[in-house]
């Protein structure tokens, strides 16, 4: 068909750019998979509810299978531990994928300087948002999803994201 | 030292806690420590030492009993044999100290991970020293000790593993259990916690007493104000001060309130489990309002640090009891609506009851306490067997189950809800006026006015900041009636503003300890109810 001739079709078929699609598509519908360890995921469950209604975002489609999900929520405190598991689950979720660090553990290790705790979860997965607060409030959770769909609007999108990105557990 | 501490020879160890299990009638074992005395200015004979914990059947005596390991390496008997809470207790202290215990049968690491060097809580191991871990354990190890002793065998009987966790929606946080399904029956399983390790009792070696707090609420971070409340009070226990009654009443409010939003808590994410959705609304939308009230009192919705050692931040703000009462109507609205929908629901009913029983005597030994033992049949509760802060002068029940069944564990929880929110309309009416901390300078922050104001006000708030309230030598267990159960702190101080040594009682590890045991016979969508009820709180388990 020749997309010259759309008035033919009247108001049915609007011409637009392939990455605007994508991008429309996207942004409306992140399903994140919520890898809630600790306080902050008891505030997660707080953004969840009806009062803050992640919802309004279009991100309320939570997959608890890291396959399904594209949005990495990490919602508290991340101990050695428990890191080989944060990466099998970074490495499960198809690309393209966005992580957020919820929290001043997930994001530096926070007040826990010591010999359990990872000192943040970018030595093993890339962060693409960091959240600050002990918890944090829901609104700064969603703010932190809005800041990915902004994020989303601006990259390439059909290239792989952080190719670059090494993590000290990525050799092992 | 206090009359109900004695020292007993490792040799007369077994012998004594036996005596005192059977004869005495110490039938509930709290905790097992250890102490490193590497570092202490006049060191004992030994380097280290162990602290036994135990209760007695009238639920208001305790027993510590002192024991010096000659030899790590060596170490002493196991009391495995006599309390099943004591297998979990004794693995930690040979993860955390090196101290090895004859006689037990998997004494392995618990809270670290399987690549760890080292142990973290002696002395000289350095507090920043962290150690990756590359691969998680397949806990084979344990499970095929378990299947042994069923005579069962992967192939033959046609077993399936289950790996439920670590990260896992119904898993509640960081829980990992393994189980060998037949079918839908889990017929063994093998439990792995120390996913959420966070270095707690090392961090608070490293800490004054004031800076614990913040750490304190991230215990259990369900009920962060009362682990705030349950420490400041073990360590005024320690001072020999009592708080003014104005705070003791605050305390006693957000005790309480801290209780129902726990309990609403692991009743909406239990009831979700279950596929009751609505009731999560019900039950998660009144806590967002006691949220609002306790961020307009002490400026954090959940990790508060709102208790200070003698007292608080500071006073109730004008107009909190309207607030207050306000969070209350909500409560019980929550409450109310979600029973209509249950109470009565077959689905519910059939769902849950007689699922997972356990006995009083079974929760006993294995160190059950709060709703969990109460829903046992057993009327154990410190605010009637120890009152503390005028427990006793207010007009409240206990409430207790009959079967121990997840049934009971739930409802108990619905029913301490309203028994919690009688105790706060009661304070709300009886709050008195005057000082809501103690009137000491080696204790209390001064005011603001007297620090920019004078020399001596100044001078007062630095060393406190930088030195800390100061505890005499000595050592103590503190307990005290939180969400979950017995909350006890044993605090062994050199008289420095530095705690020597600090250990938790968390309710929630013997609970923890006793699941993969309790769930067995039942089916892998019972187990998930199961772990809901007994409300496993990964912060306060793992520490």
């Amino acid at each position: 068909m020749d997309l010259s001739n759309t008035h033919l079709l009247d108001e049915a078929v609007v011409t637009t750019k392939l990455d605007a699609v994508v991008t429309w598509g996207r942004e409306a519908s992140l399903w994140p998979f919520v890898f809630g360890t600790a306080c902050c995921a008891i505030e997660f469950m707080a953004t969840a509810a009806s009062r803050y209604d992640i919802s309004r975002f279009g991100a309320e489609v939570l997959r608890f299978s890291p396959r399904h999900a594209d949005l990495l929520i990490v919602a508290g405190t991340v101990s050695y531990k428990q890191a080989p598991i944060l990466k099998q689950i970074w490495d499960q979720m198809p690309e393209p994928k966005w992580c957020v660090a919820v929290g001043a553990c997930a994001s530096t290790g926070g007040f826990y300087d010591n010999y359990t705790t990872l000192q943040g979860i970018d030595e093993i997965v890339p962060v693409d948002v960091y959240v600050a607060g002990c918890p944090p409030r829901p609104e700064a959770i969603l703010d932190a999803v809005m800041d990915i769909q902004r994020q989303l609007k601006r990259e390439p999108k059909f290239e792989l994201r952080n190719t670059e990105f090494k993590g000290k557990l990525d050799d092992v | 030292m206090s009359d109900n501490l004695h020292l007993i020879k490792s040799s007369e160890l077994l012998e004594t806690i036996t005596k005192a299990k059977n004869e005495l009638g110490f039938t509930l074992l709290l905790d097992i420590t250890a102490v490193d005395n590497l570092y202490k200015s006049h060191p004992p004979f030994t380097r280290f030492e162990l602290i036994y914990i135990l209760r007695h059947t009238n639920f208001k005596d305790i027993v510590i009993y002192k024991v010096a390991v000659e030899d790590a390496e060596i170490g002493v008997e196991s009391i495995s044999s006599l309390f099943s809470s004591a297998d979990w207790a004794e693995r930690e202290i040979f993860d955390q100290y090196g101290i090895h215990f004859k006689n037990h049968k998997t004494l392995k690491k618990i809270l670290n991970h399987n690549e760890f060097v080292g142990h973290p809580l002696r002395k000289d191991y350095e507090i920043t020293k962290g150690q990756y871990c590359t691969v998680s354990q397949d806990l084979m190890d344990e499970m095929k000790p378990l299947l042994d002793e069923r005579d069962l065998d992967m192939n033959k009987d046609d077993l399936m593993i289950v790996n439920l966790g670590p990260s896992h929606p119904a898993s509640h946080g960081t829980i990992r259990t393994l189980a060998a399904l037949d079918g839908e029956t889990i017929v063994a399983a093998a439990a792995e916690v120390g996913y959420l390790h966070r270095g707690f009792e090392k961090s608070c070696e490293n800490h004054n007493y004031n800076q614990i707090i913040p750490y304190t609420d991230r215990l259990n971070y369900c009920s962060a104000l009362m682990n705030n409340i349950a420490f400041a009070k073990t360590v005024e226990e320690m001072l020999d001060i009592t708080v003014p009654d104005r705070g003791i009443f605050i305390r006693i409010i957000l005790a309480e309130l801290s209780r129902v939003i726990d309990h609403l808590v692991c009743l909406a994410a239990g009831l979700l489990d279950m596929g009751g959705q609505t009731n999560y609304w019900y039950l998660f939308n009144p806590r967002n309002n006691a949220y609002d009230f306790l961020s307009k009192l002490t400026g954090a919705r959940l990790t508060n640090s709102y208790m200070r050692i003698g007292g608080m931040t500071h006073d109730l703000y004008d107009g909190w009891q309207s607030d207050l009462e306000d969070v209350l109507v909500k409560i019980d609205f929550g409450i109310t609506e979600s029973l209509k929908m249950i109470l009565h629901n077959r689905i519910y009913n059939d769902r849950i009851q007689n699922v997972s029983p356990v006995s009083a005597k079974q929760a006993i030994d294995y160190g059950f306490t709060g709703p969990n033992l109460r829903a046992s049949g057993v009327a154990y509760d410190l605010r009637f067997s120890d009152p503390y802060y005028y427990y006793d002068t207010f007009d409240f029940n206990m409430v207790v189950g009959s079967v121990g069944d997840t049934y009971d564990r739930m409802m108990v929880r619905f029913e301490e809800m309203n028994e919690s929110i009688k105790i706060i309309k009661q304070a709300i009416k009886r709050m008195p006026g005057g000082d809501i901390n103690v009137a000491d300078k080696r204790i209390t922050m001064p005011s603001k006015e007297c620090v920019y104001g004078g020399i001596e006000g100044m001078m007062n708030q630095f060393k406190l900041v930088i030195d800390g309230v100061k505890v005499p030598e000595g050592e103590h267990y503190g307990a005290f009636e939180a969400a979950n159960g017995e909350l006890g702190f044993y605090i062994v101080s050199d008289g420095s503003g530095t705690p020597y040594k600090v250990k938790v009682r968390p309710p929630s590890f013997y609970h923890m300890a006793a699941y993969p045991k309790i769930i067995e016979n039942y089916q892998v969508a019972d187990a998930i109810m199961t772990l809901g009820s007994l409300n496993i709180i990964a912060g306060e388990m793992d520490r």
